[in-house]
């Protein structure tokens, strides 16, 4: 049956790439709903209390009431706001994740662009979404907004780069800049994880990934307590439900991503391929949010120099070990 | 840059407003404005006689309601020269200091919070919550308990009650491990609190400073200790002092006050004697001409009443020293130099509440 329509579609491709379009956004619009539900229940959980449970069974629906409460919302634009900018910035960070999923495979074949060099490109677009987060923070017209805005930046940018740098590693190890390429590596060789350069690899994503979604010990771009949330204060309905779902996209994607790197992406046994991806991705977002909810969070300037200080040379020292070890 | 940190702010704990010139993110000074919550608690005490004043004070700080009835309990009494019941005396304790317990568990949930740390809230409430339950089941109030009489306390304590404060203290001795495993040894806290927001002994001295606050910087001054009242001076319990006067030192000290306070209901319960809870006094109480002064030891620091009589039914002049309003005057020395990041820290740490600052 689906042969039989993807035959069909791929006569024609100019649909077929519009049909691919429309299923990853609204994939990207979709996940967040089951991600913020699982944060909910997992939050409650260690907080010892019960999360949602009025709205459908065990309150499967509440995430799905609240966006359709946050899309009839009216859009307020504060006074003084540089309009252009604020209108965009929702959609950047938005669009910046749709890319992303675009060319990671969640089984043999389901991938909506084959890409080469779909690591170089991943990293390449995630950055915008830094620009959508400046763009917010300056527009907004407020000054909590801009300091929030700031911080993101100064975070971001600074955790970006030992990331790429332990992506690199993987890189250099599997010699290949495409994920398929790096999974079907593992699928031969055994996953990543269990080589020691890459061991490392993965403890800097790690720590990096909790930095790049903005989780707790580094949330300091929406620090509630202190910023009033930071650069989307002054962002309400619609455009609101863009920036946090785009947020919540972008943690499965990084964890996604990091299944594809380190853990073999969707290779596993009995189970077929996509359960596999989708076992690894929220067993790791489980984790995520054990953190967050966890410690408190760090100051910016003990954040930044945790990244120069520590995280970049181990990185650098790793991706040299990498090149050493790597097959070629 | 400057910029306005409350009276709407998740952390001000209140309708505190501050405002403060930034340089990037180093605070360069700041400026408190109170006055929000102001009702003018002190004139309206003067139009009233003197024991249906003592609702009022439940108002004053909120999070520890009994400490206040307390307060202008005992200066009422020491104007009329009332005697206490000795078992009255004991009751006072025991709810003192579990009035204590709740209002530190606030602020242990408040500043968990303020870092970042959401889990440690729900914690601290969900302990708070079985204090309150206690005092709900004896006060039949949660909040404003108003609870304490001119010459003791309204009514006996219920049944088993003793026995379900002992349970709670079982309990909660377990509980203070939890939190010491959440926060006390967690690296990031520590690295947000320590050396942070230092008060230095002079500066605290010279302020006025009391409580927690003091003793984190080496003050070793307790009301309970230096001019015990009720029964405090029949119960052992330490007062604990730290050097650093850092926003660190203010949360250990009020984290050994809670086994302090554990300690004190212990021994209360223990001790307690039988016999009456109330001293009978006049429908119309008019006591002697005169001014009476009197201190208690609240969550936040030494609570001081003033009353003078002229011999009518109605106090001429009331006034409170309230230790949050003393605590917070110190807030701008404390802020200078300070990063953005640690002004939740350091206002959390000093742990005000608004309303008895404005009164």
């Amino acid at each position: 049956m689906i042969e039989a329509i993807t035959q069909f579609f791929k006569q024609y491709p100019l649909l077929w790439t519009f049909v691919k379009a429309v299923v990853l956004a609204s994939f990207t619009l979709v996940i967040p709903l089951a991600v913020i539900y699982v944060e909910r229940k997992i939050a409650g959980f260690i907080q010892s209390r019960l999360g949602p449970l009025h709205v459908g069974p065990q309150g499967a629906f509440q995430t799905a009431a609240d966006a359709l409460k946050l899309l009839l919302k009216e859009d307020i634009v504060p006074e003084g706001a540089d309009k252009r900018f604020f209108y965009l910035a929702p959609y950047i960070a938005f669009i910046s994740t749709v890319l992303c999923f675009m060319v990671l495979p969640f089984a043999p074949g389901w991938v909506a662009l084959e890409m080469n060099v779909a690591v170089l490109f991943i990293i390449g677009v995630s950055l915008f979404n830094v620009v959508s987060i400046l763009m917010a923070g300056w527009s907004s017209n407020n000054k909590y907004s801009l300091l929030g805005g700031l911080r993101a930046v100064a975070q971001l940018l600074s955790y970006e780069i030992p990331m790429v740098l332990s992506v690199l590693a993987v890189v250099f190890y599997t010699g290949s800049l495409s994920l398929t390429g790096i999974i079907e590596y593992q699928v031969k060789h055994g996953w990543n994880i269990w080589h020691p350069p890459i061991m490392i690899a993965a403890l800097i994503y790690f720590i990096c990934a909790l930095a790049e979604i903005n989780r707790t010990p580094f949330d300091l771009p929406e620090a509630e307590s202190e910023l009033v949330s930071g650069f989307n204060t002054e962002y309400s309905g619609m455009r609101f439900a863009f920036f946090f779902a785009s947020e919540f996209a972008n943690n499965f994607f990084i964890t996604a991503f990091a299944a594809a790197l380190f853990f073999g992406g969707w290779d596993g046994p009995v189970l077929p391929p996509i359960v596999w991806t989708f076992l690894k991705v929220f067993v790791m977002i489980f984790v995520f949010m054990w953190v967050r909810w966890t410690p408190p969070r760090l100051r910016i300037d003990q954040i930044l120099r945790f990244a120069w200080q520590l995280l970049v040379p181990i990185s650098l020292a790793n991706l040299l070990f990498a090149i050493a070890l790597g097959v070629r | 840059m400057v910029i306005n940190v409350g009276p709407q702010h998740p952390s001000t704990h209140g309708v505190l407003r501050l405002i403060l010139t930034l340089d990037g993110e180093q605070i360069v000074a700041c400026e408190p404005v109170i006055g929000y919550l102001h009702r003018g608690l002190e004139k309206m005490m003067e139009r009233r006689p003197y024991r249906h004043n003592i609702p009022f004070t439940d108002r004053l700080d909120y999070l520890a309601a009994l400490s206040n009835n307390l307060g202008i309990c005992q200066c009422i009494e020491r104007l009329g020269g009332v005697e206490v019941p000795e078992r009255a005396q004991y009751i006072r304790v025991l709810l003192m200091e579990l009035q204590r317990i709740a209002s530190h568990l606030v602020f242990l949930g408040t500043f968990g919070t303020d870092l970042g740390a959401t889990t440690m809230f729900l914690y601290a409430f969900r302990e708070r919550e079985m204090v309150l339950d206690l005092l709900e089941e004896c006060t039949g109030a949660r909040l404003t308990y108003n609870w304490v009489r001119v010459g003791g306390v309204p009514d006996d304590l219920p049944e088993g009650f003793g026995q379900k404060v002992l349970d709670f203290a079982k309990l909660f001795r377990q509980r203070i491990e939890e939190y010491d495993m959440l926060l006390t040894r967690n690296r990031i806290f520590r690295s947000r609190t320590q050396g942070v927001g230092v008060l230095p002994k002079e500066t605290a001295l010279a302020y006025g400073c009391s409580g927690p606050v003091a003793r984190a910087s080496g003050i070793p001054y307790d009301i309970r200790k230096v001019a015990p009242y009720e029964v405090y001076d029949r119960v052992e319990f330490d007062v604990p002092v730290f050097e650093d006067g850092d926003v660190w030192a203010r949360y250990l000290v009020r984290m050994e006050e809670l086994r302090q306070s554990l300690r004190i209901i212990e021994q209360v319960l223990r001790d307690m004697p039988d016999g009456p809870v109330q001293t009978k006094l006049p429908k119309i109480f008019k006591p002697p001409a005169g001014i009476a002064y009197s201190r208690v030891e609240s969550p936040r620091g030494e609570l001081s009443f003033m009353m003078v009589s002229d011999g009518s039914p109605n106090p001429v002049r009331v006034h409170i020293r309230a230790p949050s309003f003393v605590n917070l005057s110190v807030l701008p020395r404390l802020l200078e130099g300070a990063k953005v990041a640690d002004l939740v820290a350091i206002l959390g740490s000093i742990d005000v509440v608004l309303g008895e600052i404005d009164r």
